[in-house]
């Protein structure tokens, strides 16, 4: 009969809906910063693929928006690029861990028709060049660094992110480390004003790739992953030891293996002493709670993070040209993670 | 059912009263939303308030470090890229108006006015980026270095060339607001009764005379308030200006110049405002750029009341 088998169904229809969402996987919400996106794009599917229990929703709303929704509690977990300062940390209310998830590298690049890649810079010749006391290509102090190259008479373009960004963060730690008069006259930020005469702003890594591409004597910074991707001419950067390096995978990794114990209030890896070690490098970081309530939740959550700081993690990382955390680093955010009541 | 006269009369009655609470809801509705728009606005922006004042609107720093900010280079780039794009719109849109509703063969002006609508379904974005990559180097190549020599006598067309710049943002915001003013005016255009242009030519008149001194007239009101319409979309345009104007929160006499815009200021800095000041005085651009959108269309009203009184 008819209505006899259109209230079974109806009635196995109203079962499903009720019970599917016990059965159905667990769902963890994150947002934050664009840098981590693709990272946590690729990761946290590989790890559903293996633990099919648990999907990841992560919103690259940028690290501010992160920070704000953690904060709010609206998703489980926020990801920055600069670790929460104390400010934020007391607006938060309950205790917060803070892991460094992800790694990356800048590299300075420019366009000099005629000059290929792996021009010389030291240090203070780039801050020099940024801030505006160096203004022509043809000055003395980059001939004395490239003494091989002829340096058109070309006015220098400093071209910078027009977007408040984690990279411009730890470009201008940078600067402010290797020059007193940057420090004072700039500082370290998201976005600062930009003091050279002659200078643009691109938004996002591809508007500054853009922007130089586009302008002979243009000079600019980028994200590792982004020049490497795009095959741009990048310039040597000496290092605090005396040596020229280019910005690769090994010598930011060689940067970040120098400071083990790197943690929320001590986070700047720019300029540091060692061979190798690559000068201008940043982390990008997850933030939890220390404490949640819904407690399967919060093993899940440790569990899928202890994952993406590991060796697996980390290789599908460097597969999206992150440069993987060192051994001593790993170990530094499986043990912030360890301090999660679970 | 039957009902009788009275009952239908009293139905119909309150059906009428009903509709007309409906109607009186949606406009009532959409007044509340501008209001709630500015109110929230007004709250966010609180804070910047008490700490700038009014000194906001003409101070030249933007500094999220130093937590010193002044819209003052923010408008002035606003208000600078916007003129630029009516000016070259208004002329190019109200001329091709012109020739399609009375110059051109109907075979040519179908097709031609079809296409024309179809540039304001371009998104915005696609235009930032063939600015970019197409108008920025041709800026920097061929048109800046022309105007250059043309006019280089003029501070306005001094200094270096990058490409990216006002120019190139008032070029790129007049090619978006072109298709509204095409548009709008050639339906204007077109509306002016037939009687006019014979009566102009039974006098004498050329086909052109007769545009420019009979039918342009006419169409006054109507071309204005497209060109108010256009005018609107520019100032709140923010990707593509964002992407060919250089950012840089300066003013500077040149047309060459990277310059900043409201809209691209909270685009670009929104998502990474941390502190609470930052954040205030982003909404604070954001009421700003309310205003003088308002403010602009206010002008243009009263403009037209005063221009065209008795109309």
């Amino acid at each position: 009969m008819k209505a006899p088998l259109l209230r079974r169904g109806l009635v196995a229809l109203l079962l499903a809906a009720f019970t599917a969402p016990a059965l159905a996987a667990t769902q963890l919400t994150g947002a934050g910063s664009t840098f981590d996106y693709p990272l946590f794009s690729k990761a946290f599917y590989a790890y559903n693929q293996q633990h099919s229990d648990l999907t990841v929703n992560f919103q690259p709303i940028g690290s501010g928006g992160g920070i704000e929704q953690f904060t709010q509690g609206t998703v489980d977990f926020g990801a920055t690029d600069v670790p929460m300062n104390a400010d934020e940390l007391k607006r938060a209310a309950k205790p917060v861990i803070q892991v460094p998830v992800a790694l990356g590298g800048e590299a300075i690049t420019y366009n000099l028709p005629g000059v290929g890649s792996n021009l010389r810079f030291t240090r203070q010749l780039l801050a020099d060049i940024f801030i505006g006391k160096v203004t022509n290509w043809n000055d003395k102090s980059i001939a004395k660094l490239n003494p091989k190259v002829k340096f058109p008479n070309l006015p220098i373009i400093v071209v910078h992110r027009s977007d408040g960004s984690g990279t411009t963060y730890i470009f201008t730690d940078f600067l402010s480390s290797v020059s007193s008069a940057w420090k004072s006259k700039v500082g370290t930020g998201k976005s600062v004003q930009w003091p050279a005469a002659s200078s643009v702003g691109g938004k996002g890594n591809e508007g500054v790739a853009g922007q130089v591409r586009n302008s002979p004597g243009a000079i600019g910074y980028v994200e590792l992953a982004y020049a490497l991707e795009n095959h741009m001419d990048m310039a040597l950067l000496q290092n605090r030891a005396g040596k020229f390096l280019a910005c690769t995978m090994d010598t930011v990794r060689a940067a970040a293996a120098t400071k083990a114990n790197v943690s929320a209030t001590n986070f700047s890896i720019v300029d540091r002493a060692g061979a190798n070690a690559y000068p201008i490098a940043g982390y990008s970081w997850v933030v939890i709670y220390k404490g949640t309530a819904n407690k399967a939740h919060a093993r899940q959550l440790h569990d899928i993070l202890e994952w993406l700081v590991g060796p697996q993690g980390q290789s599908i990382a460097g597969s999206l040209k992150y440069v993987p955390l060192p051994g001593n680093v790993q170990a530094t955010a499986k043990k912030a993670l360890s301090e999660m009541v679970l | 059912m039957i009902l009788s006269l009275r009952k239908r009369a009293e139905r119909a009655h309150r059906n009428d009263r009903v509709f007309l609470g409906i109607v009186y809801g949606s406009a009532g509705t959409f007044v509340l939303l501008i209001l709630a728009l500015l109110v929230q606005l007004i709250l966010g922006s609180w804070q910047s308030i008490r700490t700038f004042g009014f000194a906001f609107l003409w101070t030249s720093q933007w500094n999220p470090v130093t937590s010193q900010f002044g819209a003052l280079p923010l408008i002035f780039g606003t208000v600078v890229s916007s003129f630029i794009a009516i000016l070259l719109a208004g002329i190019v849109g109200i001329l091709a108006a012109a020739f399609l509703s009375d110059f051109a063969p109907r075979e040519i002006a179908r097709p031609l006015s079809f296409i024309i609508e179809l540039l304001a379904a371009v998104p915005s974005v696609v235009y930032g980026l063939w600015g970019l990559f197409v108008l920025a180097p041709l800026m920097r190549v061929a048109i800046g270095p022309f105007l250059q020599h043309v006019l280089g006598w003029s501070p306005l067309f001094s200094g270096p060339i990058y490409g990216v710049g006002l120019l190139t943002a008032g070029i790129i915001l007049a090619l978006m607001i072109l298709p509204t003013v095409t548009a709008i005016s050639r339906d204007v255009i077109a509306a002016i009764p037939q009687d006019l242009r014979e009566a102009s030519m039974a006098l004498g008149a050329t086909k052109w005379e007769t545009m420019r001194r009979v039918v342009l007239p006419a169409a006054k009101t109507g071309i204005f308030g497209a060109l108010i319409l256009a005018l609107g979309r520019a100032v709140g345009e923010t990707i593509a200006a964002t992407m060919v104007i250089g950012n840089r929160p300066e003013i500077a006499a040149s047309l060459f110049a990277p310059s900043y815009t409201l809209a691209s200021v909270i685009a670009n800095e929104f998502t990474e405002a941390t502190t609470d000041v930052y954040l205030s005085a982003l909404l604070e651009l954001g009421l700003l750029l309310f205003i003088v959108s308002f403010i602009i269309n206010a002008l243009a009203r009263l403009m037209m009341w005063t221009v065209f009184r008795g109309r």
